[in-house]
């Protein structure tokens, strides 16, 4: 193995370079620019043997990878914030087509005004796409994901587009230490794509034409269920590769969360500052712990109910917002334990919108408050607005 | 709450190399066995316009991802700025600042903060590191850096050239060495 | 000594452009040509983040920045509120080379075919600087850029996106340079007494990019024109008019030896680069003759 200081770009740089990504298509966006010139380089050089289509619009960058998968190759890109935006056809594209692309996306926040900082509304905003959602919260883990994201989008069960979401500055411009096994090794791990579906002379068939309602229905049935096998692959993709290569991962990540009585539920990088505060906090006396949700989607509802069951109370921190509802994260939360005969307190807070930096002293208030019982119930709490 | 992690800002403008410093000693700490975080200051960086860069480390993990308020010890690339930012600003008492210039480090006036002062314009000039108007500082700062602090070895620093400077890698571990040689406190 | 150009500045001080930047000087020339009755659209480009961070705007004029695929047709939107509320003004599209080239030429000739009224300027530094220097449409052939690496340089030609809206049937379309500010102000007046489409297309050399030195981009965007890289020429109801025509053109070696994008360049490319050029001008002259 090899141990590098690098950027959260250049890990997702280096994961598609091992991941033996065979069609790039990308178009450059701030910050996720140095992921794709760090690939220009690779493939030039031919450590990657792949070919770069340098689109010219992230429209046609999904629309080139959704090609280029149907041709039976493996396919990425990676964007951000407005790019993504402008791929949204091709999202539901990609998925409804059963494409397993690979795709990373920086979590920048939308404009106007510009704004390149982080925040997740652009990823949130893509829920409905029917897109497998990882939120990275460390570089390793950014390069461990997009290894396990080919795996686990391209198995016979799954075959949908998966996106591993990384922080824009936080990770992706911040140099930490990574781990990256020997090609060898991964190529072990990971074999080459071999389609099911694909454009073939030998056996020429249609793609994704015209459909009567009596049938659509059904393959939406599909594409839901094959989402749940998800649940269970990601598990079963996370533990081979704990076994492999030493560092395991599954649906969510739980910190200190034995004879917890209050759980902050986070996500993305303010998980890892939340460490800090959880530390702080059981060093003061608070029974508080973490739980951090790794998968967006699929959703890790399973997950989420067990740890309720034992809890009082959880706070939801939501680095988003649905305008007209709320926070996505306290959305989807509350709305699995619903049924629940147990249920905790759930409190949702607003936070680190537009890139606003989260700190240690934060969530320890934002900890202390939720101890308290002062957050409002029915309304929106906003940390540390203005007005 | 007992604090292992020592915090570095990085003063320069665009073009300059600060953020490459900012990643040059992380790389050394790690290759010191600490576990490290480097990044610039998350803004539109134009050619000349004044820049921050970032690192810690820490001999435990680094959960840490908020920016540095409090910094250790602060390096300044370009003494220019010091008239127009205040780059001591949030520096913890005791910290230490390692300027760029030719003057003596007892010519500048910080407070309680200790002083270091190297001319790397000087030296970076001398091995043919960018021009007299556009020098390029960054790795003979590195050599100062290590001398006044002695956090990180000028070795350790001079590996991390080798890893993460794409030209003249011998020139610049050899203007981090001399600056090393030559570093003086007040 | 008497100015020849307009005197008024309706552009601030202190702008953030990078020392040297060609796209910097474009804009104020621009504006002293339309005047205070013009409305800017801004895609994202260099221009998003010169004209300044809020609170602050560096145009004396009204500003609207936009998606960076939509400058022209957003103008057109204005442009169409401005008409039904009876107000004269020009509207001007003001977009790099990314967001006329690339991305953004589905809504520029959709604009352009339908003869919108807007004044369309594209200030051309040749890649997409804004997010770090990465190749565009517009990329020389041959030279470097963060996605063109040095053993991989940029394969394809400059597309000639005057020649594509030529073909859209405008009335006019012009080129133009920042070291020639008479001739880019007069097109730009010629152009605000027209109706319908009117595209400009002015070279703007960025030191940062081409790694060349801030004190050489006039001297480059002179050198474009003289060498007959980057001719001076406009086109009005499709007959082709070229302004300069060098008596003695520069060899293309004096200009591309000042960029640091193109220092990788063999004997053999230069010499490929200059036939290039020539044939384009021969082909440039036969079209002044026949239309």
């Amino acid at each position: 193995m090899v141990k590098k200081v690098i950027e959260g770009n250049h890990a997702v740089s280096y994961g598609i370079r091992d991941a033996r990504a065979e069609v790039i298509a990308a178009y450059p966006i701030t910050p996720q620019t140095h992921i794709v010139e760090l690939l220009s380089e690779f493939c030039a050089s031919g450590e990657l043997k792949a070919k770069f289509i340098k689109v010219e619009s992230e429209h046609s960058a999904m629309a080139a990878c959704v090609g280029a998968s149907a041709a039976g190759a493996r396919a990425s890109t990676a964007t951000s914030s407005q790019g993504l935006a402008l791929m949204h056809e091709m999202l539901h594209w990609a998925s409804n087509a059963r494409h397993p692309i690979v795709m990373a996306n920086v979590n920048r926040a939308m404009g106007p005004p510009w704004n390149i900082w982080t925040d997740q509304n652009d990823s949130i905003a893509q829920r409905d796409t029917g897109w497998l959602q990882f939120y990275c919260s460390t570089n390793q883990e950014v390069y461990d994901t997009t290894l396990m994201a080919f795996k686990i989008c391209e198995n016979d069960k799954v075959l949908l587009p998966g996106m591993l979401v990384l922080d824009a500055f936080v990770l992706s411009h911040t140099s930490e230490v990574v781990d990256m096994p020997l090609q060898e090794e991964i190529d072990e791990f990971l074999p080459p794509y071999n389609a099911k579906y694909k454009l073939d002379l030998d056996d020429p068939r249609s793609f994704g034409g015209l459909m009567f309602p009596d049938w659509y229905y059904e393959l939406k049935y599909k594409q839901q269920t094959s989402m749940e096998e998800a649940l269970k692959v990601i598990e079963k993709v996370g533990k081979e590769f704990g076994d492999r290569f030493g560092r395991y991962y599954g649906l969510v990540e739980e910190y200190r969360i034995e004879e917890a009585e209050i759980i902050l539920v986070v996500s993305a990088t303010i998980a890892q500052t939340s460490k800090e505060a959880v530390d702080i906090l059981r060093k003061e006396g608070m029974k508080i712990g973490l739980v951090r949700i790794r998968t967006f989607r699929p959703f890790p509802k399973e997950k989420i109910r067990k740890i309720a069951s034992k809890i009082d109370k959880m706070i939801v921190l939501d680095r988003n917002i649905s305008i007209g509802s709320e926070g996505a994260f306290f959305t989807e939360t509350k709305a699995c334990l619903y049924n629940e005969k147990d249920r905790p307190e759930i409190y949702g807070v607003i936070i680190g919108l537009g890139g606003r930096d989260v700190t240690v002293e934060d969530i320890m208030k934002i900890a202390k408050k939720g101890k308290e019982g002062k957050f409002k119930i029915n309304e929106i709490n906003w940390w540390g607005v203005k007005l | 709450m007992e604090k292992e992690m020592y915090e570095v800002r990085f003063h320069g403008r665009g073009g300059q190399g600060a953020v490459t410093a900012a990643t040059i000693l992380a790389d050394a700490a790690f290759r010191e066995g600490k576990d490290v975080q480097a990044f610039p200051i998350f803004g539109v960086e134009r050619r000349g316009a004044p820049v921050a860069a970032f690192m810690r480390m820490d001999t435990k993990p680094i959960d840490l991802k908020t920016q540095i308020y409090e910094p250790d010890s602060i390096v300044v690339l370009d003494p220019t700025l010091l008239d127009v930012i205040d780059v001591t600003k949030g520096l913890k008492e005791g910290g230490k600042i390692i300027i760029n210039s030719s003057k003596k480090a007892s010519e500048f006036k910080f407070g309680k903060a200790k002083v270091y002062t190297i001319d790397a314009t000087k030296i970076a000039v001398k091995h043919g590191l960018g021009t007299k108007t556009n020098p390029i500082v960054n790795t003979a700062i590195l050599g100062a850096y290590s001398k006044a602090v002695g956090n990180v070895s000028i070795e350790a620093i001079e590996e991390a050239i080798g890893e993460k400077v794409p030209r003249k890698k011998e020139e610049n571990k050899k203007a981090a060495r001399e600056a090393y040689e030559e570093t003086r406190g007040e | 000594m008497k100015l020849t150009i307009p005197e008024e500045e309706l552009m601030y001080e202190g702008t953030v452009d990078c020392q040297g930047c060609g796209a910097g000087l474009a804009m104020r020339y621009a504006l002293k040509a339309l005047g205070k009755k013009t409305f800017v659209v801004i895609p994202a480009c260099c221009w998003s983040i010169i004209a300044g961070p809020f609170p602050t705007s560096a145009l004396q004029v009204p500003l609207y920045h936009t998606a960076f695929e939509t400058a022209a047709v957003v103008s057109s939107g204005i442009k169409a509120a401005l008409d039904i509320k009876g107000i004269d003004a020009t509207v001007m599209a003001w977009a790099g080379d990314g967001g006329t080239f690339d991305i953004g030429i589905q809504a520029l000739s959709g604009v352009a075919e339908r003869n919108e009224d807007i004044i369309y300027v594209c200030y051309d530094n040749e890649a997409y600087m804004n997010t770090g220097i990465q190749r565009s449409s517009a990329t020389p052939y041959k030279a470097w850029t963060t996605t063109t690496p040095r053993n991989y340089p940029k394969a394809r030609p400059k597309k000639d996106i005057d020649e594509i809206l030529v073909a859209h049937d405008i009335p006019y379309v012009a080129t133009a340079s920042v070291a020639y500010p008479e001739d880019f102000i007069r097109k730009l007046q010629k152009a605000k007494k027209i109706k319908g489409t009117k595209f400009i297309h002015v070279l703007a050399p960025c030191p940062t990019g081409w790694r060349s030195l801030p004190q050489h981009t006039i001297k480059l965007a002179r050198l474009a024109v003289q060498t007959n890289i980057f001719p001076l020429y406009e086109v009005e109801n499709g007959k082709y008019k070229i302004n300069i025509k060098p008596k003695n053109p520069k060899p293309v070696e004096e200009y591309l030896k000042l960029q640091g994008r193109f220092r990788h360049l063999t004997e053999e490319n230069i010499k490929e680069i200059q036939e290039a050029t020539n044939k384009k001008w021969k082909k440039l002259l036969r079209k002044e003759e026949f239309f």
